[in-house]
């Protein structure tokens, strides 16, 4: 053991350096996440004849309280549609008896389809299953015709099955580690004592995930709220988000409303804050159930 | 509102070799001495031996042609700064290069910022020798600027899934296109878009104060079916995803070029409605440090030699039509292009009724097309 002289030395000669990693790390987060914040708060009180109300008052504009009724939709269904798909299937491929080659092809396959997504993901999918698409068409061949059965592709619906080709690989991400942390040894002790898989599962296993199948659900709602390219090219922003309508305004070459789009991105904010709130609330009582490691 | 410019650039169209294939039938027109342009002005220009420009991109309305042609012709160091620079770029390379020698001496914009330009006395006035040719609603009066080239709402069909081809806008309406019908973006994102929806209230008994019925047209048309909401671009048109894209006539001719031996694709100008046009500027800047030479590209570009150069890159130059009347355009560049009738009546529209225009889109467009 080292004389108690030392270890003081050792901690005053530590705590500059952690605060050196801290301080830049506070500096990064000014720089571009406070400031730019700070900068579009701003931005979207200030018009050209100074203090204004007009570019938030717009926000009230038909078609920008239809884009975030369809954001929010689309988020929260895509993100549930993936966090429940993602989860079963990463359940499914880690539960003891499943082939390991078939984990590692899932694992794969998802760290690749995560990542695929924007113009070349809405290409592919307009290929398939949009009105002209290839299985469609075979469908139709073949006496189904999708279209006429009422399935759209450039629709919220079909925007949602677009987005869970991303989202569900995403949740088997996030997701396989907490199956992992599973300990068997709770399911073995559940069973010797006669409770049924179901009861297991309502018990133990869902309560102990709780928290991290929520910070997922976060998270892919986040991507699916942030999304852009891919609604943009299915839909032409016709399924107006506010993403979409965000890049109108901004980087289009039709008109320019920076205020307008400093008021939609503030609006955005408070509801990825809203949202987050609302998480760490639901996940304080969830987490009462998380084993203490 | 501005042409595609970046539309095209990103879609990463090799327009340069197509363009100048195209051009071909230029070749025989171009006299080995040039256009006839005054002597004291090719003098002077050579006295100052240099000319900087901004924003031309080479394959971009053949501009990379033109660029090399006037260099070979007078002899004079040309700069070519920034060829991706956008309308506002080349306004603040005026504003912040002032008294510089390399500071631009033309500069080639949208028509809204060719107003800004002359609000903020950044252009000097130039009347170039065809100044009568020129359609009075695409120049300023005291000729600080003017439009170079333009082009028409189109509309490109892949013939192999679009089996006949529409010939207006009320042939859109046909149950044959069902779920064929693209634009290139939203009306409100992308400017060819929001050209097709003014090009549609111009058939349906709209006008350029009033773009209303364009609106409902497509309101109409995605009612029907016929609309495909998804953005066509040109791997969509070729693939037959989209087969009947409305779009400016400079792109679509592109992408035919493009289509060639894998998709054949027709482009036409709708027939039985004015055409709606959409042009660019050229203006010298105030502070032109080789005005001399600014004055001979001005009469180069807007000499019969000049203005034919915008048709190997599919651009109409603004001339075209007083041109066509005058026979000056070769038979053989003439048929690869959409009828030069189609371009008889084109018209363009003001910035405020532009302006207009668009806040009526924007509130009526989420309404009206529902898909």
């Amino acid at each position: 053991m080292a004389p108690r002289g030392e270890n003081l030395i050792r901690a005053r000669v530590r705590a500059p350096v952690a605060w050196l990693f801290i301080g830049a790390f506070f500096a990064v987060a000014a720089a571009f996440m406070v400031a730019p914040t700070a900068m579009l708060a701003v931005q979207s009180i200030y018009g050209d004849d100074g203090f204004t109300f007009a570019f938030i008052a717009s926000l009230g504009d038909y078609r920008y309280r239809v884009a975030f009724e369809n954001s929010l939709i689309l988020s929260i269904a895509s993100a549930t549609v993936g966090m429940i798909a993602g989860g079963l299937i990463a359940h499914a491929v880690l539960r003891p008896g499943a082939p390991t080659w078939l984990r590692s092809a899932v694992t794969s396959f998802s760290a690749v389809a995560a990542n695929f997504a924007g113009v070349p993901l809405a290409f592919a999918f307009i290929a398939t299953l949009g009105s002209l698409g290839l299985l469609t068409t075979m469908l139709k061949n073949l006496g189904i015709d999708l279209y006429a059965a009422g399935f759209s592709l450039y629709s919220i619906p079909g925007l949602t099955l677009v987005y869970s080709y991303f989202q569900i690989p995403l949740m088997i991400i996030i997701i396989t580690p907490a199956i992992q942390a599973l300990r068997p040894a709770w399911r073995e002790a559940a069973d010797n004592l006669g409770a049924s898989p179901g009861q297991y599962w309502r018990m133990v296993g869902l309560p102990v995930l709780a928290p991290s199948l929520l910070a997922g659900w976060i998270l892919l709602f986040g991507s699916a709220f942030s999304a852009y390219a891919t609604a943009y090219a299915l839909t032409s922003g016709n399924i107006g988000l506010v993403t979409t309508e965000i890049s109108n305004v901004l980087s289009g070459n039709v008109m320019e409303e920076p205020g307008t789009g400093a008021a939609l991105s503030v609006g955005m904010i408070v509801v990825m804050v809203g949202v987050l709130l609302i998480s760490t609330r639901l996940g304080r009582r969830a987490a009462r159930w998380t084993p203490r490691r | 509102m501005t042409f595609d410019r970046r539309d095209l650039l990103k879609t990463g169209l090799g327009l340069a070799g197509a363009g100048l294939a195209s051009a071909s039938g230029l070749r025989g027109a171009l006299a080995a001495d040039g256009p006839a342009l005054p002597a004291s002005l090719i003098a002077a220009a050579k006295k100052e031996g240099q000319i900087n420009v901004i924003g031309l991109p080479p394959d971009w309305a053949n501009w990379g042609a033109t660029i090399t042609r006037f260099q070979a012709l007078y002899g004079v160091k040309l700069d070519s700064a920034n060829p991706d620079a956008s309308s506002a770029e080349e306004l603040q390379a005026i504003r912040s290069l002032k008294s510089q020698q390399r500071a631009p001496d033309v500069v080639d914009v949208g028509p809204s910022f060719a107003l800004i330009g002359a609000k903020d006395k950044l252009l000097q006035p130039y009347k170039v020798a065809t100044w009568k040719d020129i359609p009075d609603d695409v120049k300023s009066a005291d000729g600080l600027w003017y439009g170079d080239y333009f082009g028409v709402e189109s509309f490109a069909v892949n013939v192999g899934v679009a089996k006949t081809v529409p010939q207006t806008w009320a042939d859109l309406k046909k149950p044959a296109y069902k779920g064929m019908i693209a634009l290139n973006g939203n009306p409100l994102g992308a400017s060819a878009a929001f050209g097709a929806v003014f090009a549609a209230a111009l058939a349906n008994g709209g006008s350029y104060d009033n773009i209303e019925p364009g609106v409902e047209f497509f309101g109409e048309l995605a009612k029907l079916g016929n609309l495909n909401p998804s953005v066509a671009t040109p791997a969509s048109l070729i693939a037959g995803q989209t087969p009947v894209v409305i779009n400016w006539d400079y792109l679509s001719l592109g992408y035919k070029k493009q289509a060639e031996g894998k998709a054949d694709i027709q482009v036409l100008v709708p027939t039985g409605a004015t055409p709606y046009g959409n042009f660019y500027c050229q203006g010298i800047s105030a502070y032109a440090p080789h005005p001399a030479n600014a004055k001979l590209w001005m009469e180069y570009v807007y000499s019969d030699e000049g203005q034919l150069a915008f048709l190997g890159g599919f651009a109409h130059p603004i001339r075209f039509n007083a041109m066509v009347a005058a026979g000056k355009i070769p038979d053989a560049v003439l048929k690869t292009l959409p009828p030069a009738d189609a371009y008889k009546g084109v018209k363009f529209a003001t910035q405020d009724q532009a302006a207009k225009a668009q806040k009526v889109v924007a509130d009526m467009w989420p309404r009206v097309v529902k898909i």
